[in-house]
């Protein structure tokens, strides 16, 4: 039948001839290509000492982010937790107290945060949904650990570092 | 036996050793550094500058790995195994000789082991002996991937043998003796009577089948089905753990260095080199020159072993059968032939 | 020195091939008949027979014996597999073995012991006068042996052809 597309390729299967059946040429042939490899450029990036540039939407570790006078910005309303599909995110919420004025922005704080890092899927919801933008995931590489429960991540791995006067 | 004798042999056992173990040693540092080459890698580069000290660390992780003998192995002949396949590896080397004569104080020293009159027969029984450490190491682990694997050992092994044999055969008749020594000085220089002395240029079909079954006898890829990991999980050596599976892989690299010599000693001129006697060097000079040679020649063969496991996919079983008994044992008896009608015809025309 | 080795190399040889014959298990049987082999090999060299020595080496170590493992490890014998064997079978095994002891026995006798030390011609054994002899004395007998192994391998091919109906 004729094809309608037209693009059906009949592939003619010949029988090899003798130069083919021989092998070597067809041996030479692929260790000359092989042997030009050696002298290409390589494109190896040595890890540790050389790294890559991120791309500009890249999703890292999440950082709690402080506001201009270093006070945490996170007001511990709980939407983080709420959008996150993988259920990675936790915390408890504390009232501030009298001469805490400088360390937390709003009245109410998070004053226990985790996130399992082993149930985070980089999706970077809670980024979108944090009406404070205090949280983002512009961090590096979570880096890998022995045990589960270093994957744990709680406020002293994720909040910033304070503003150096 | 005089005393000095025997230090000289000595002395001459030690390094050679040494050296072989070295070299099989860096071997397979510099597999690495040829596949990662030719795939377009870096290869090991963290241990030392430039990764030379990788070797080193894959020995001493290899000596505290932990030892599993199978419970239902039969463990005298599990450990004699990897122990026969270093042992058969390294016995080849006391034949080939290194380099031409030495004289020291007025002695000379033959830069070899022992000249046996009935060299190249002693490289063949060596090679042929290899199998065992395989064979028996496969049968003792009481697994049957590594039982097929020994079966296959064995099998390439006596298939590849006699094309080996017959290729060297032919090899023979033209140099009418079986010391590799006279064989060595035979291919003295590189140009003489009108063509070159190496004997690559007087048997090159010899020298294909002796190159493709020497691939075959060392388990090298294309033809390393013994130890063919999509089919056998390891082969020969699936159970072997630690030091015993380090002396497998050891045994390989020896093979592959004497294997390497024994090349470049019977069709790559041996210890010569060209203009070896043109350029007003004393004795002693050519003979270390000549070491030297040897040792480039036999790192460029093993260079090749490693870019042609590199570049050729792996056989499959029916097809190295095929390639053993159809091809190369008809072509090799071919080759005496031709070999044969060469030398009569030379002897009546050309004399 | 020469004697004692000699003596020793013999005493290994006997004790290996009975080692062979009582092991149990038939792969341990086939390493202890290569390990006799070896020493055979050690005979050649101590009688200056390098070329017997090496041949030796070569074929019955590296070949015959290969397969012989080859086959026993595709086969797989353990002792259940082993079938019984018939009393008539061990009266006729003791009989055949008292016979082949009576013919040793008897062509040792007829022969006169020779002196297992002292070489006849010491340089026999090396391969330029093994090879002399062969093709000028002996060259009737070797003609005729490879005629003999040429007919033994083309029956060997005759017999794993298949027949071209049932392929």
């Amino acid at each position: 039948m004729e094809s309608l597309s037209n693009r059906k390729k009949v592939i003619e299967q010949k029988p090899l001839t003798l130069m083919e059946r021989l092998y070597l040429p067809a041996i030479v042939k692929g260790m000359a290509i092989t042997f030009m490899h050696m002298f290409k450029k390589k494109p190896t990036v040595f890890y540790p000492e050389q790294q890559r540039e991120f791309s500009e939407n890249w999703r890292g570790m999440h950082s709690l982010k402080r506001d201009e006078e270093g006070r945490e910005r996170c007001t511990a309303c709980g939407l983080c937790a709420l959008s996150c599909p993988a259920e990675a995110i936790t915390m408890i919420a504390g009232e501030r107290q009298k001469g805490e004025e400088n360390l937390y922005r709003e009245e109410k704080y998070a004053a226990v945060y985790e996130i399992n890092m082993l149930r985070c899927i980089f999706c970077g919801l809670c980024e979108e949904a944090c009406p404070k933008e205090a949280i983002y995931l512009d961090g590096p590489i979570v880096p890998s650990d022995y045990l589960r429960k270093d994957f744990i991540y709680g406020k002293e791995k994720l909040v910033e570092e304070p503003f150096k006067k | 036996m005089e005393a000095a004798f025997v230090i000289e042999k000595f002395i001459l056992i030690t390094v050679i050793f040494t050296v072989s173990l070295l070299v099989a040693m860096y071997s397979t540092y510099a597999e690495r550094k040829v596949a990662s080459f030719l795939q377009d890698r870096v290869g090991p580069n963290r241990a030392g500058p430039f990764g030379i000290l990788q070797p080193l660390a894959d020995g001493i992780k290899m000596f505290t790995k932990e030892e599993i003998i199978p419970t239902h192995a039969n463990k005298f002949l599990f450990i004699a195994g990897p122990s026969l396949a270093i042992l058969t590896a390294c016995i080849g080397t006391a034949v080939i000789p290194w380099g031409s004569n030495i004289e020291i104080a007025g002695r000379t020293i033959p830069l070899q082991v022992a000249d046996v009159n009935v060299g190249v027969l002693y490289i063949f029984g060596v090679v042929s002996l290899g199998v065992y450490g395989i064979m028996i190491g496969g049968w003792a682990s009481n697994n049957k991937y590594s039982l097929m694997g020994a079966i296959r050992a064995a099998s390439q092994n006596i298939s590849y043998e006699i094309a080996m044999g017959l290729s060297i055969i032919a090899l023979l008749m033209s140099t009418g003796s079986l010391s590799l020594k006279v064989i060595a000085e035979q291919q003295s220089g590189f140009w003489a009577h009108g063509w070159f002395t190496w004997n690559a240029f007087q048997q090159p079909l010899g020298f294909l089948i002796f190159l493709i079954c020497a691939f075959a006898e060392t388990n090298r890829s294309p033809f390393d089905l013994p130890e063919c990991e999509t089919e056998l999980v390891g082969g020969y050596h699936t159970e072997y753990s630690s030091m015993k599976l380090g002396f497998y892989l050891f045994a390989e690299y020896i093979n592959m260095f004497v294997s390497s010599a024994v090349m470049a000693t019977l069709y790559f001129g041996a210890y010569n080199f060209p203009f070896m006697h043109h350029l007003g060097l004393s004795a002693n000079m050519i003979s270390i020159l000549g070491v030297v040679f040897m040792m480039l020649k036999i790192f460029f063969f093993i260079f090749f072993f490693m870019w042609v496991r590199w570049t050729i996919p792996r056989f499959r079983y029916d097809q190295l059968m095929n390639l053993g008994w159809k091809v190369l044992i008809p072509l090799s008896i071919a080759n005496i032939v031709l070999t044969g009608i060469w030398i009569t015809v030379k002897d009546i025309y050309f004399k | 020195m020469n004697i004692s080795l000699f003596y020793f190399v013999a005493f290994l040889s006997i004790f290996f091939s009975l080692l062979v014959i009582f092991s149990k298990n038939p792969v341990h049987s086939v390493l202890y008949l290569i390990v006799t082999f070896f020493t055979f090999t050690v005979h050649y060299i101590l009688l200056n027979a390098q070329f017997l020595a090496i041949v030796n080496f070569i074929v019955y170590m590296g070949a015959i014996m290969v397969l012989f493992l080859f086959v026993l490890m595709l086969l797989n014998l353990n002792k259940e597999s082993e079938p019984a064997k018939s009393p008539l079978l061990k009266i006729a095994g003791v009989v055949a073995g008292m016979c082949l002891l009576v013919t040793v026995a008897g062509s040792v006798k007829t022969l006169h012991t020779s002196n297992p030390i002292v070489l006849q011609s010491p340089t026999l054994g090396l391969v330029k006068n093994l090879g002399k002899v062969l093709f000028s004395d002996f060259l009737l007998p070797f003609e005729v042996s490879s005629i003999l192994l040429l007919s033994a391998m083309v029956g060997a091919v005759l017999l794993a052809k298949r027949e071209p109906n049932d392929a």
